[in-house]
């Protein structure tokens, strides 16, 4: 008898993604449902998403949803945490909402300790009102508002807010990871899942920073965007555990 | 606490806060009304199951205020003027999510940063929503020390009954002023009406969503329309205004919280030299007290607004009367604090013409 080796996981929901082809929300969403069913979360997950291109994952994550203003998923995953300390709370963030306009809320969660889990998406722009510059930007690179490229006397250098957090006492697990390849896919697999377990074990604030291809306002093909990644993208943003105080959980 | 203590009214509506079963509080420091900032630290070290956080940001005290309430706790965050603004983003997010929380604007003179003295000058903020959209926020104005203690605890009935949030409106002036208080007996968190919206996490039922994104306009239009009725049954429900000297009155003074304190004291000095002058205090400024306004109208033809403001209640009032009465205004802005002499002769001005 034929053996089912692949399906939908079981804590997303039966709706068609709004995602642009060759876009990394997608692949994301996939994990992160998979990690939830793999930790017997579902029962007790509390998921924030972003102003963004993801807003709408509260149509496709089949666990408790709570929308924020944009930038605010540290302050109210907080809120939510605090009240209900035996659930797992995470954020679901885009680059811009957790690196520009939700900066303060976000460092300050981190450095309280705060038990939650942020998932940061890197794509390096503002995808959803159509490509503008993001505090992820690499310098040069064309976006709508940096339409020359990004210019670092004009614009400021990349941002690079999973460092910063690295820094603060309270975080205590920080990785970089990408889901431009199988194999980094894996990783960032296992990255989200060490998160969860981290907060689970009442450990402090994780946080993973995924490396995401945006084809569709990169102006690129779904391949030439994971190579961007590769090759562009993890020279400014590199691979690596960025902080780890909890060893191997 | 069965018999009457003396407290200052920052500290009232901390501890009538804690006896309303608020077990949340975020907040962030301004004058005028850091006492309450750190009365409810206290009271929240105290409380076995109560959670203080001093937010780094207004807007992360307002949203962490969010979260909590998501998770079914009743909350509660404070602030004046410069800081109820940073909140307004997440005053409309709790209207358009309909969930109940508790925010006490303490009041101080604007706009910009003003200064800290009382002022009434967030009357327009308050009640006409303050944030984007199309929203309104049930706003409660406490004129004395017993009356921060009792709307404070009905603020937090009206939150949760209405799934919306409600704004004590008070100002520097009630915040630091010590008066005599009897405390209601604290509630009984486990009496209080479930709340069979929250997100506490999908254990063994539906997962639920808690949004406000609403692309479809005719979805967005009928949460409009949703909130608008709800609006309405607050309006037909809980309007509440104080009358006083009323009965034989030719003219009516009308004025809230700190000003209709003054302005009781000018109206007591006008009744000794035989005016026939009243007083109408609204106790909701959203609803406004329309109703009772409009029976004062039937017997009273000159009505006299008296507000710590350029004048913005007054559009309220004549909103009501619709014309049919003359409406005079008099108003200190600035944190300016009139005293009771200065309205009598305001008073007299008007009451020789009419009498």
């Amino acid at each position: 008898m034929a053996k089912k080796i692949f399906s939908r996981p079981k804590y997303l929901k039966k709706a068609v993604f709004h995602y642009c082809p060759g876009c990394g929300h997608s692949i994301i969403h996939r994990i992160v449902a998979e990690v939830i069913e793999e930790l017997d979360i579902r029962g007790k997950t509390i998921g924030i998403p972003p102003a963004g291109c993801a807003v709408l994952a509260y149509d496709y994550f089949d666990v408790d949803m709570a929308e924020a203003a944009h930038g605010r998923g540290a302050a109210v995953a907080t809120g939510i945490k605090r009240v209900l300390p035996d659930r797992i709370v995470f954020t679901y963030q885009g680059d811009g909402d957790i690196s520009a306009i939700g900066t303060a809320e976000t460092i300050h969660a981190a450095n309280r300790g705060d038990n939650i889990t942020a998932l940061f998406v890197n794509n390096s722009v503002y995808g959803m009102t159509g490509g503008q510059m993001a505090p992820t930007t690499l310098l040069g690179q064309m976006t709508t508002t940096t339409p020359g490229g990004r210019k670092i006397r004009r614009d400021g250098a990349p941002l690079n807010l999973s460092d910063m957090l690295g820094l603060v006492e309270g975080s205590v697990y920080i990785e970089r990871t990408a889901v431009n390849s199988p194999r980094n896919i894996r990783r960032t697999k296992k990255a989200i899942k060490k998160a969860f377990k981290v907060q689970m074990a009442n450990l402090g604030f994780s946080l993973v920073e995924i490396l995401s291809p945006c084809p569709t306002n990169w102006k690129m093909s779904p391949v030439d965007a994971c190579a961007w990644i590769e090759e562009t993208m993890t020279s400014v943003f590199p691979l690596k555990v960025i902080k780890n105080e909890v060893g191997k959980i | 606490m069965s018999e009457k203590v003396l407290m200052s009214g920052n500290h009232v509506i901390g501890e009538a806060a804690a006896r309303a079963g608020c077990r949340f509080y975020a907040g962030y420091p301004i004058t005028p009304q850091n006492e309450l900032t750190e009365y409810m630290a206290g009271v929240m070290d105290r409380l076995e199951d109560g959670i203080f956080i001093q937010a780094e940001s207004e807007i992360a005290a307002i949203n962490m205020v969010i979260g909590a309430s998501m998770a079914g706790c009743r909350a509660m965050t404070s602030s004046s003027g410069p800081g109820i603004s940073l909140k307004q983003e997440g005053i409309s997010f709790l209207s358009a999510q309909e969930l109940p929380a508790v925010i006490v604007n303490c009041m101080r003179g604007g706009p910009g940063l003003g200064n800290i003295a009382p002022s009434q000058g967030d009357y327009f903020q308050a009640t006409r929503g303050g944030g984007h959209g199309d929203y309104r926020n049930i706003v409660l104005a406490p004129s004395s020390g017993q009356e921060l203690a009792d709307l404070t605890m009905k603020a937090f009935d009206y939150a949760d009954e209405y799934r919306t949030p409600v704004i004590i409106l008070q100002d520097g002036m009630m915040g630091q002023m010590m008066e005599p208080v009897l405390f209601p007996e604290p509630v009984d968190l486990k009496k209080l009406p479930p709340k069979p919206w929250i997100l506490d996490g999908a254990d063994g039922r539906p997962s639920r969503v808690i949004k406000s994104l609403l692309l479809d306009p005719s979805v967005e239009e009928e949460l409009n329309w949703k909130l608008a009725r709800k609006y309405e049954d607050i309006s037909n429900e809980i309007q509440d205004a104080e009358t006083y000297m009323t009965s034989d009155a030719l003219l009516v003074v009308i004025a809230y919280g700190t000003a209709a304190r003054i302005a009781k004291g000018a109206v007591n000095r006008v009744r000794k030299m035989g005016h026939r002058v009243g007083l109408f205090r609204p106790i909701t400024l959203y609803p406004f007290p329309r109703r009772s306004l409009v029976d004062l109208g039937k017997s009273v033809n000159n009505m006299l607004v008296f507000e710590m403001s350029t004048g913005q209640m007054v559009e309220d009032v004549k909103l009501s009367m619709e014309g049919s009465s003359n409406i005079h205004f008099y108003g200190r802005p600035g944190g300016i604090i009139s005293t009771p002499y200065e309205i009598a002769e305001k008073i007299k001005e008007i009451y020789v013409k009419i009498s």
